[in-house]
């Protein structure tokens, strides 16, 4: 797997050379387990409602 | 006594199953009849297919529920309905073939008042020439193809290890292929236990899709709202590929697959080659290939069924250019329009239309996914179908309280992107309704409001947190019917 760095050089134009990618901080809160044990609850909260909604 | 049959004890029928049995009263009988012993928690079959789970977690033996549930369980596979009877039978029947190896070769037909087709994909491996675990490419459709891919994958590993370089080849191995987000996810997990081993500057990892864009996934992308922007799933799938180091190629209808080599059409009319080590390439679905006879024994499939062999049911499947796609064309009660009694759940039922706009190659060959129809929307028609069924054998009446349409439900899907209590991680998307309805959402097609793509340790908890929580649902335990679908 390239780096990005050598992606950019070698391609530049190519498509995943305009991919967006996240930085330390969003890396940060994708395993800050405070934030993901809040998440948890969160979107298992709003899945549960979504599929009872979703049928009559 | 009413008789309800159920073909298939998959997500969907065996949801229906089960709900049969918990709504009738004791006197009816449900009757299962399914070819497979096993049951599977299909989407952790990827975590089978990297050699964090053993088949054995995925799958349970049917027999002991249902015989704890009061389901008759016939081991057969279904071959034909025959919704009028016939010279023989007075009542409708369905001609099954048992599978066990001490009644091989046993026909019966079973009568019944209701029959619930939920017979699933019949992987249509063939329709690719070389595509499948028995030729060139992989699967990770069911657990035993899952294992194999395993045991495939361990050896690229060990090659690696040996610092060989080795190309993966991942995503769709037929033009019109659908369940790209198992593929995906696939894709994702390869990388993560590459990147765990710190084998990443020997992989060469390679999404190949039918998409016209990135994150269509078969539903024609969606939109989520993401870091202050409402963002086209294109972007957001665009960055994890590019986060996991995978690059892409889309608008691909792989149309032949060789030892190590896989040949590709794109949408513009160029043909392309990729070489590979290791491939796990989605076949395209057609319907399990039931036939249907009516009452003097003429062949009907081409009425009951539509060209792809799914089971026709109340969705309006008038051809009509894209444009004119509506959200009602989608069913809601799965009944078949010929026969009253007669439903398909889950991926047997023929959708009216794709999602995502039918592509032509200038050489007229369709490059697009067919519509995906996931877990959850596939255990939400099963219990739909159930309840009409049970209200109308205690009611006598006919018609539908119940009703489930896509273009109402919503769906969740985790991408399963690593796996760890501290180290996992997936991207979760939800969508609300499945089908864009651009009548009711104008702007969006879909609720935005409702629609979710992050990406953390949260959906890997959660993705493991359901193939507990629905194994244990499954294997109907206390409190099963409280699990929502
Ligand atoms: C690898 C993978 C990962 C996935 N991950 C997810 C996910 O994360 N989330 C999600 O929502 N969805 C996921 N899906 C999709 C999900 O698994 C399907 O939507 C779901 O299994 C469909 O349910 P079904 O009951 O219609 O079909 P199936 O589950 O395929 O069941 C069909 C049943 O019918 C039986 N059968 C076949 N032929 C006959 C016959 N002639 N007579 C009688 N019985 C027959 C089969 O043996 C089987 O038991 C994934 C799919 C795959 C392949």
């Amino acid at each position: 797997m390239a780096t990005i760095q050598e992606r950019l050089q070698n391609k530049p134009y190519a498509e995943y050379a305009y991919a967006t990618r996240p930085m330390r901080m969003t890396m940060f809160w994708r395993r800050c387990l405070i934030k993901q044990f809040y998440m948890f609850w969160k979107l298992n909260l709003k899945i549960m409602m979504m599929v009872v909604k979703g049928h009559n | 006594m009413a008789k309800v049959v159920v073909l298939g004890a998959g997500i969907s029928g065996h949801t229906a199953a089960l709900y049969l049995k918990k709504l009738l009263a004791k006197e009816h009988a449900v009757i299962m009849i399914s070819p497979n012993s096993n049951y599977q928690w299909v989407p952790s079959n990827i975590w089978v297919g990297v050699g964090l789970m053993d088949p054995n977690e995925v799958k349970f033996k049917l027999a002991p529920v249902y015989q704890r549930k009061g389901i008759v369980y016939k081991q057969a596979k279904g071959i034909s309905i025959h919704p009028e009877g016939s010279s023989v039978h007075e009542k409708p029947f369905v001609k099954i073939a048992y599978v066990t190896e001490e009644m091989q070769g046993k026909e019966e037909d079973v009568t019944y008042d209701f029959l619930v087709n939920a017979t699933g994909p019949a992987l249509n491996f063939k329709a690719t020439p070389g595509l499948g675990p028995d030729l060139y490419s992989n699967s990770v459709c069911a657990y035993d193809h899952a294992h194999h891919a395993w045991h495939n994958l361990e050896k690229s590993l060990a090659k690696m290890e040996k610092g060989e370089h080795q190309t993966f080849l991942i995503g769709t191995g037929h033009a019109l292929a659908t369940c790209q987000g198992a593929a995906f996810e696939y894709a994702l997990n390869i990388a993560f236990e590459i990147d765990k081993r710190k084998l990443n500057h020997l992989a060469d990892i390679i999404w190949i899709s039918n998409e016209y864009e990135l994150g269509d996934f078969g539903m024609g992308g969606a939109y989520i709202k993401r870091g202050g922007y409402i963002t086209p799933t294109s972007i957001f799938t665009a960055s994890i590929l590019s986060e996991y180091g995978i690059r892409w190629i889309k608008r691909a209808g792989v149309y032949k697959v060789e030892e190590g080599k896989a040949f590709y059409e794109l949408l513009d009319g160029s043909y392309h080659e990729q070489s590979f080590d290791f491939a796990m390439l989605i076949p395209g679905f057609a319907g399990a290939g039931l036939k249907a006879y009516n009452k003097s024994g003429e062949d009907i499939s081409a009425t009951v069924f539509a060209a792809n062999g799914m089971m026709k049911v109340d969705a309006d499947y008038t051809p009509k250019p894209y444009e004119e796609w509506k959200a009602s064309d989608w069913p809601s009660i799965y009944q078949s329009p010929y026969y009253d009694q007669v439903y398909a759940a889950g991926i047997a039922f023929a959708p009216p239309h794709s999602m995502s706009k039918p592509m032509e190659s200038p050489n007229g060959t369709k490059i697009f996914p067919t519509p995906p129809r996931t877990g959850m929307p596939s255990g939400v028609i099963g219990k739909v179908v159930a309840q009409n069924i049970a209200y109308r054998i205690k009611t006598g009446k006919k018609d539908h309280p119940h009703t489930g349409s896509m273009a109402r439900q919503a769906a969740a899907c985790i991408v399963s992107a690593g796996y760890g209590f501290t180290k996992g991680q997936a991207a979760t998307m939800t969508v609300s309704p499945i089908v864009p309805d651009w009548e009711r959402y104008p702007e969006y097609g879909r609720d935005i409001e409702a629609t979710v793509g992050v990406v953390g340790l949260a959906g890997h908890w959660m993705k493991l947190f359901m193939h507990y929580m629905f194994l244990y649902k499954a294997k109907a335990k206390f409190g099963w019917s409280l699990i929502p679908e």
